[in-house]
């Protein structure tokens, strides 16, 4: 029963925020929606027990994703008013084209519904283990069968970041940098003096 | 009871949204970066839901691969954004034609 109340209510959730999120006036307003969506959909994979792939979905996406959306619409100066100009003219063929792919889907699910195809069952090399966790069993599979593709998954996080990096990056000319090579020539005896002031009388700077 | 088919409604409402999302907001493009990243949680949700159903985690794993493509494709994508917000100052899809492609 709980999970019953649970299902709807978080699947309920998920797509109401998905509505506000495309509908939402304010770009702001659109990624706190985007994050509520994200938090029901952690839900959602929770019940169907999943709780690493949930617990990421909350760090990567709450934590970086969203982050980063909401970091950039505050920082460029848009006026959004004058890009939601075409948001009426367009939505009657917007709701033409998403009816027909749900259509599309809802056919798909009523046709599977009534005897699927059997594709043939999974091996049985990739089953969760039994007795351990759910993070256990993806860590022990990731670890062996798909070592080379998770490695590339981290080649794909760097060249991502780098490319950020690069493409945002720009050197100012107010900036006051190190200048290293300037740091190490410079000896002692040019860059101080030894003076024997009399006494009264200060030194020449 | 709630089955693989409840989740499989869920994930393709997800998904018919997030393309409607970019139908409708044509001109913004940081709310089409968000549609696309709706299109992606309802495939995430999908092969979560399947890899419940069949008893096989390599849905999961290939959920956690696609959020990894999914944090590099906003990173990127945000990163183009600004670099044309500061040479143009503007944000809208329809002026994008620099390349005349």
């Amino acid at each position: 029963m709980i999970q019953l109340l649970a299902f709807y209510l978080f699947a309920i959730l998920t797509i109401a925020s998905a509505v506000f999120v495309i509908m939402a006036r304010n770009p702001v307003h659109s990624v706190l929606w985007l994050i509520l969506a994200f938090f029901n959909a952690a839900g959602l994979m929770v019940l169907a027990g999943a709780e690493f792939i949930a617990m990421l979905l909350v760090i990567v996406y709450v934590g970086a994703v969203a982050v980063l959306f909401l970091f950039v619409v505050m920082m460029l100066d848009i006026d959004f008013a004058e890009l939601r100009a075409g948001f009426v003219k367009n939505f009657p063929l917007g709701i033409l084209i998403a009816l027909v792919l749900a259509s599309e889907l809802i056919f798909g699910i009523l046709a599977y519904n009534s005897g699927g195809f059997q594709l043939g069952t999974p091996d049985g090399s990739a089953a969760a283990m039994l007795g351990k966790s759910n993070i256990a069993s993806i860590g022990a599979l990731l670890y062996s069968k798909y070592l080379f593709l998770f490695e590339s998954a981290g080649i794909i996080l760097l060249v991502a970041m780098i490319g950020a990096i690069v493409l945002t990056h720009r050197t100012r000319k107010d900036s006051r940098s190190q200048k290293i090579s300037r740091q190490v020539h410079r000896r002692p005896d040019e860059a101080t003096r030894n003076e024997r002031p009399e006494v009264g009388k200060g030194v020449k700077l | 009871m709630i089955g693989i088919g409840h989740y499989i409604v869920v994930s393709s409402i997800l998904f018919v949204l997030g393309v409607l999302g970019i139908f409708l907001n044509r001109k913004n493009v940081i709310v089409i970066l968000m549609a696309i990243e709706l299109i992606l949680l309802a495939v995430n949700l999908n092969l979560v839901a399947f890899s419940a159903f069949l008893h096989d985690l390599t849905g999961q794993i290939f959920a956690m691969f696609v959020l990894t493509v999914a944090a590099g494709e906003a990173a990127i994508g945000l990163a183009i954004l600004v670099i044309y917000f500061r040479s143009r100052g503007t944000i809208a899809v329809d002026d994008v034609n620099r390349m005349k492609g």
